[in-house]
């Protein structure tokens, strides 16, 4: 009930395609079972690198915030936007510097890397562990839901817009089912020079 | 059982406090004011911990208000936000948190209403409307049904009157009436109510 990770609630998840990843993530902010804002986005981007974050929603917008100001001095230090795989090994280490006091979040990176255009996605625990993935990752309340409808409807190199239907309704099935998830959803489909956002209406229960 | 109530409308943001100072079972006071104007055109509106809550809105007008004195320009809204929400999520971590909730609007310069929810754990969320601790239960059914983007102050005034309604009828505890006030781009003011 107290727990930190499932006071506030969301969800997210990412896939790979053929040259091509999507990440996707529910609009709740809750607090316990008082729904609080249907506007509460958790995918971010610094450049092409896609960045989910579920979790205390207050360790949400900071680790976002540290991780903006991260990847901004990065970018002025290199003179080029980091990238996918660099990105991944950025986050593991700054939240293991937190390993006795740690961000309550779960993230989720997803993104083409700008020289080989090869789709990356990977997940670590709040620690930091790196869950590097070839297929799908997932994160937040409704998970164990989200494992359940990728582990059914992902299939490997889906072109894009069959990657859009396939996140798409993995997370609208699985927040369905989470009583913390929900109220709205956000899809991310990027390509080698395109990228989409999606709003999806969802239920409103 | 303090309640905390913030309506964004189309050019201002209307804020209503309950006036009983309660401590255990007593109500020490029935005037009490749960605001700070932290500028001219930005308010707070804060419950929790007694002696937490005071401390803390100082502590934040007084930051806001060096601001204004050093850089020669006041603070907006959302910027007042960020570094209030800052200042709790650090705390978060610390050996003696603040435990406060808190409502931020203001009017912006070109006079558009703010609002922003923040709670002790560094949880910020804007929205057109809001409240803290058990009134939200009771208000934002009603406020979910009757508000519309862009309302005049005289539909705010109106929609505040049924949550008070709703709040007197099912609160378990008399809270001696609501403190209304209003922030547009004249500034901040009590409204009879």
């Amino acid at each position: 009930m107290s727990d930190p990770s499932s006071i506030n609630g969301g969800t997210a998840v990412a896939m790979v395609g053929k040259d091509c990843i999507a990440i996707a993530s529910d609009m709740r902010l809750g607090s316990q079972s008082l729904g609080v804002s249907n506007n509460f986005e958790k995918i971010f981007n610094y450049d092409h690198v896609f960045f989910g974050l579920t979790g205390l929603a207050s360790d949400v917008i900071t680790v976002n915030e540290n991780f903006r100001t991260k990847t901004n001095l990065y970018k002025m230090r290199e003179e080029r936007s980091i990238e996918p795989e660099k990105f991944a090994n950025l986050v593991s280490s700054s939240l293991y510097e937190r390993r006795f006091g740690p961000w309550f979040v779960g993230p989720i990176v997803a993104g083409l890397n700008s020289k080989t255009g090869k789709p990356f996605i990977c997940g670590f625990d709040s620690i930091g562990c790196i869950d590097f993935a070839k297929d799908f990752v997932v994160s937040g309340t409704a998970s164990d839901q989200l494992f359940g409808m990728c582990e059914a409807l992902y299939e490997p190199n889906l072109e894009p817009e069959d990657l859009f239907e396939c996140i798409s309704q993995s997370l609208l099935n699985a927040a369905d089912r989470d009583a913390l998830s929900g109220w709205g959803a956000v899809v991310y489909i990027v390509t080698k020079d395109k990228v989409v956002k999606r709003y999806l209406k969802s239920r409103q229960d | 059982m303090d309640i905390i109530l913030g309506i964004r409308l189309k050019e201002s943001t209307l804020f209503a406090t309950s006036k009983a100072f309660t401590r255990g079972i007593s109500v020490l006071k029935a005037t009490d004011d749960k605001t700070i104007d932290l500028n001219t055109h930005n308010m707070m509106a804060y419950t929790g911990e007694s002696g937490d809550t005071t401390q803390f809105a100082e502590h934040i007008k007084a930051n806001v208000q060096l601001f204004g004195l050093r850089e020669g320009y006041d603070m907006e809204s959302s910027e007042i936000a960020s570094f209030v929400r800052n200042q709790l999520a650090t705390s978060l971590r610390s050996r003696k948190p603040y435990q406060v909730q808190v409502l931020i609007g203001g009017a912006n310069n070109e006079g558009e209403g703010f609002l922003s929810m923040i709670d002790y754990l560094g949880t910020r969320c804007d929205l057109p409307y809001a409240a803290h601790g058990y009134a939200a239960f009771y208000t934002m059914s009603l406020l979910d049904h009757h508000y519309k983007d862009d309302i005049s102050l005289d539909d705010g005034l109106r929609l505040l009157k049924l949550c008070e309604e709703e709040l007197t009828k099912r609160m378990p505890m008399d809270f001696k009436g609501l403190n209304v006030k209003i922030v547009d781009k004249e500034g901040i003011r009590t409204i009879d109510f």
